[in-house]
């Protein structure tokens, strides 16, 4: 039987602020699912704490809430034991790349196949408001007392520099565009990450809504003044299509200059992808062949409450 | 026949083989029959500074070191410096004559609090800052000195074999040093040349002239020195013995009892499990295909943590090990695992505190942490190992604790347990069970994870069951794992959690709860690696006549507080043992049992109890002696 988007849903209240950009991202990842027809009870959605922690409250797969700065190593735990789960991790800019950074970037080296989406909004929304590691310096939004003294994180640069093997960013209120990036990295076989940029309507007064949309620009000009533009729109060619030094690090270096571009464009869509990169089950597999098939969650590891695992060869080698 | 109770020590600079030395003196020993416990101390570094192992053997069953050095082998002053005074009377020091001259101060690593004592010593005995006046005082105690050029050694073998690279083979002085304490105790050598060949079985051209070395030192020894008055040749075997290390109790327990998936970060004394595992990590099943356990070494202990919940929550048995400052990063996480009953085991080689502490020495600092540790009120299982051969039975329990109840579990072990060497009883795998608890294979109807039942316990379904969706949180949540801040709801969660404590109190055997080994009006009570050396000083003061009482406490968190107090309701005096400044579990006793300590005997030097100063210390309580407080102090 065909699920439908409505199977997605739960029926948790949703306590977002109205007009918070966490709304796009959830319908997203919920059409995602739906359009690649996803086992729920083979899907889990782990996400962190903030705001976008609740996310997984709202989706009807297994959800796992887990802690400020810890999503993705749950994540990960669970995948390598059962890796027939489809594994999506969500959480906020702040707990991805300020309290977890070191699992951001331990993540990308181990390239495991999943998925983590960053909700990337510049503040700490559910303490009201403090800077967020993405806040660029000496901008103020309305909470802070003095402008942000912190240079920003490059969430892209850091993804590229770390082995995320997917590479890209969304803009939540382009519902379908992130849908389809989201099935693209789900799909992808490696590590994805997605940066969705998210409009927190309460705390974030700088870039909102009407600032990505470029109203700002408008009175200068009256051409199409969006911020935000599409690299699939452009002649950007994020894939690296051959295993040779000279390629992947163009296209590595590519990804992180286009980046940096902010301000009056900013660039959504993928800004890398290697598929030449091996997965985390690759390496696994190489050293234990059956691993595939017969993975941690799978193993009968007793019979009639006796274990059955035979240590005999190491006892006697212990034997005097 | 009367009793061997024999000890040898090598040392040696970290990195000179002291360790494999020990290893081929241990295996010997326990081929020949004899008993044998073994502990290594060393410091924090890679190569140089002070290393030895202690090797204790006896034709009787024994659990711990004594005080006294039967045999002392070094090639190395500062071993002697450091060790001569423990050896004892009718003992003997094989050692290097090439360094007779040296002078404490020229030993860089003998720090300066250490040289201060023993330059005091020397010249309250009018004696040279030398290795030969050390040796003087240890003649003077009637120590016999059995000095052999080791340079001189490698030279008669060079020519022996015509092989003159063997002149320069300083890497060989272990091996030359156990051969040489072999052939004075006539320890028949062909156990030697087997056990040579079993160590570098990788390597077998390095086994090939460390054998030849082997030999000639010990057909050395035994034409020149023959008044040792130790000879032991050999005793009775035991059947179905094993020579085991410290972490091989936990990490076979660990495969037999099914545990999957393993994330560490490297520590002291902890890693040694984890790596065991990965080395063994394809695993042979009866009657199945291979099966394997997934070690990662992770980013840091949170992130351990963190993996090992999100596979233990697809229903793999999953585990970390690690140490005091590794454990301090996990507490976040224990409590998520806690409020969402998540069954992980987390195995605490303890070490001594606080912060870095003394990163490779013992301690059992840990035990108040390991029962308070994270916020918040919660159920959580501490339970303590007293040795190795417990440890591998006690994995077992540890693991079934945590899926019956469906909480975390902390195995306490420390490094007094992971640095020793022991023989022992074969494990037996098959007097392991396995429970998983409420684990489902599948889900009919409507599935509420946290569902209120009467023994607050809920069906657990796992990631990736069909029907069996559910959600975590670690905010208060209703049955299904929703959030919740409803008043009623709240008192109704916490109070199916915590009733689990009652629970395990009232479900686990007594006999997994505490051990008594004898109620006298002496009793000690104690928990963890004191066992050892506490059963051995008993022994010690039976032979004497006098009779103390010991229950050693394996379950310690919840405290089965109601039977210790029922156990020790006629005893007149209670001594707690263990190896922590402030008494911690004295602690726990007194405020559960609500009855007074009357003697403490602690230990924190970070070096591990032996039987000599724990069975001095009693005798000191029973003739009326003591202070409330005994502290040990004994080695180096």
């Amino acid at each position: 039987m065909a699920l439908k988007l409505a199977d997605y849903k739960t029926t948790v209240h949703n306590d977002w602020c109205p007009g918070c950009g966490d709304f796009g991202i959830v319908n997203a990842l919920q059409m995602a699912l739906a359009e690649m027809g996803k086992e729920r009870d083979k899907t889990v959605i782990f996400s962190g704490i903030g705001c976008s922690g609740k996310t997984s409250h709202f989706i009807n797969t297994y959800g796992i809430h887990t802690l400020h700065g810890r999503v993705l190593t749950f994540a990960q735990g669970g995948k390598l034991a059962n890796p027939e789960l489809t594994v999506v991790a969500v959480g906020g800019d702040g707990d991805g790349l300020g309290i977890g950074a070191g699992h951001f970037v331990a993540a990308g080296r181990r390239n495991i196949d999943m998925t983590y989406i960053i909700f990337d909004n510049g503040v700490y929304g559910l303490t009201k408001g403090q800077a967020s590691p993405t806040l660029k310096l000496g901008e103020k939004t309305k909470s802070l007392p003095f402008p942000n003294t912190n240079y920003d994180v490059n969430p892209i640069g850091l993804a590229v520099a770390s082995g995320y093997t997917f590479v890209a960013r969304a803009y939540s209120y382009d519902v379908r565009h992130l849908k389809d990036l989201i099935v693209q990295a789900v799909q992808h076989k490696g590590l994805s990450f997605l940066d969705v940029l998210q409009p927190c309507p309460t705390y974030n007064d700088i870039n909102t809504r009407d600032w990505y949309a470029g109203e700002d620009l408008a009175k200068e000009s009256l051409e199409r003044h969006s911020r935000i533009y599409k690299l699939e729109d452009t002649h950007f060619d994020p894939l690296v299509h051959y295993s040779d030094e000279i390629e992947m690090n163009e296209k590595l270096a590519q990804a992180l200059i286009k980046s940096l571009e902010w301000g009056n464009k900013i660039p959504i869509g993928i800004f890398y992808k290697n598929d030449l990169i091996s997965p985390f089950t690759t390496r696994l597999t190489d050293r234990i062949p059956n691993y595939m098939e017969n993975p941690p969650a799978k193993q009968n590891i007793s019979k009639d409450g006796h274990p059955i695992t035979d240590v005999s060869k190491i006892l006697d080698s212990l034997q005097v | 026949m009367s009793s061997v109770d024999f000890s040898w020590l090598i040392g040696g600079p970290q990195g000179s083989g002291v360790e494999s030395g020990a290893n081929i003196f241990s295996r010997v020993c326990a081929e020949l029959g004899y008993q044998v416990f073994g502990k290594r101390e060393f410091y924090s570094n890679i190569k140089g500074d002070h290393s030895y192992f202690t090797v204790r053997i006896s034709d009787q069953p024994i659990h711990s070191n004594v005080n006294g050095v039967t045999l002392m082998t070094s090639y190395d002053a500062e071993t002697i410096f450091r060790h001569y005074g423990e050896v004892i009377s009718g003992g003997g020091i094989i050692y290097d004559s090439d360094l007779n001259k040296v002078t404490t101060d020229s030993v860089q690593p003998l720090d300066h609090y250490f040289k201060e004592r023993l330059q005091y010593e020397l010249e309250s005995k009018n004696k040279p800052f030398t290795i030969d006046g050390v040796l003087e005082i240890a003649k003077e105690k009637g120590v016999t000195l059995y000095p052999v050029s080791f340079k001189s050694i490698l030279a008669g073998l060079a020519e022996e074999t015509e092989n003159p690279r063997l002149r320069g083979m300083v890497r060989m002085f272990n091996v030359i040093g156990v051969s040489l304490a072999l052939g004075l105790i006539k320890m028949p050598p062909d156990s030697l040349l087997k056990s040579i060949d079993s160590i570098f079985s990788k390597k077998p051209q390095i086994a090939e002239i460390n054998k030849q070395a082997a030999n000639y030192s010990y057909n050395y020894v035994s034409s020149k020195f023959t008044d040792f008055s130790f000879t032991l040749p050999g005793t009775e075997k035991q059947p179905d013995t094993i020579l085991v290390q410290g972490h091989q109790g936990t990490s076979i327990g660990k495969m037999v009892s099914g545990c999957r998936f393993q994330s560490y970060y490297p520590i002291t004394p902890a890693s040694d499990e984890s790596v065991f595992l990965e080395s063994n990590e394809i695993l042979e099943i009866q009657n199945d295909r291979p099966g394997s356990t997934i070690v990662i070494q992770t980013e840091d202990e949170i992130s351990a943590m963190g993996m090992m919940i999100g596979s233990a929550l697809t229903g793999t048995r999953s585990s970390t090990s690690t140490s005091g400052p590794g454990f301090a990063l996990m507490t976040e996480s224990i409590g998520w695992a806690g409020i969402n009953e998540v069954p992980i085991v987390l195995t605490l080689y303890q070490r001594s505190g606080p912060s870095t502490g003394l990163p490779t020495r013992h301690g059992q600092d840990d035990l108040l942490f390991a029962v308070t540790g994270s916020f918040g009120d919660f159920p959580k299982i501490v339970y303590a190992s007293g040795d190795i051969e417990e440890s591998f039975y006690d994995t077992g329990r540890c693991f079934n604790y945590a899926d019956v109840y469906q909480v975390p579990v902390i195995h306490m072990m420390d490094k007094f347990l992971s640095s020793s060497v022991v023989t022992c009883k074969r494990f037996n795998p098959q007097k392991i069970t396995i429970n998983r608890g409420k684990l489902l294979d599948k889900v009919e109807g409507e599935y509420k994870r946290f569902a209120f039942t009467e023994d607050g316990i809920s069906p657990r379904s796992k990631l990736g069951l069909d029907n069996g969706i559910f959600w975590n949180t670690g905010d208060e949540r209703d049955e299904y794992g929703h959030i919740s801040e409803d008043p009623q709801i709240r008192i109704k969660m916490m109070d199916k959690r915590m009733s689990r404590l009652d629970l395990i109190l009232k479900q686990v055997p007594e006999d997994e709860q505490l051990v008594s080994y004898g109620i006298h009006d002496y009793t000690i009570i104690s928990w963890g690696s004191t066992k050892g050396p506490i059963l051995d000083a008993l022994e010690m003061l039976k032979k004497e006549g006098i009779d103390i009482g010991f229950v050693q406490v394996k379950l310690l968190h919840p405290f089965p507080a109601e039977k210790i107090k029922s156990l020790l309701e006629k005893v007149k005096t209670i001594i707690d043992i263990e190896a922590n400044h402030s008494g911690q579990f004295g602690k726990i006793f007194k405020q559960n049992v609500t009855r007074e300590i009357d003697y403490f005997i602690l230990k924190y030097t970070g070096r591990g109890m032996t039987s000599t100063e724990i069975y001095d210390t009693l005798k000191k309580i029973v003739e009326n002696k003591a202070n409330k407080r005994e502290v040990l102090e004994h080695g180096s």
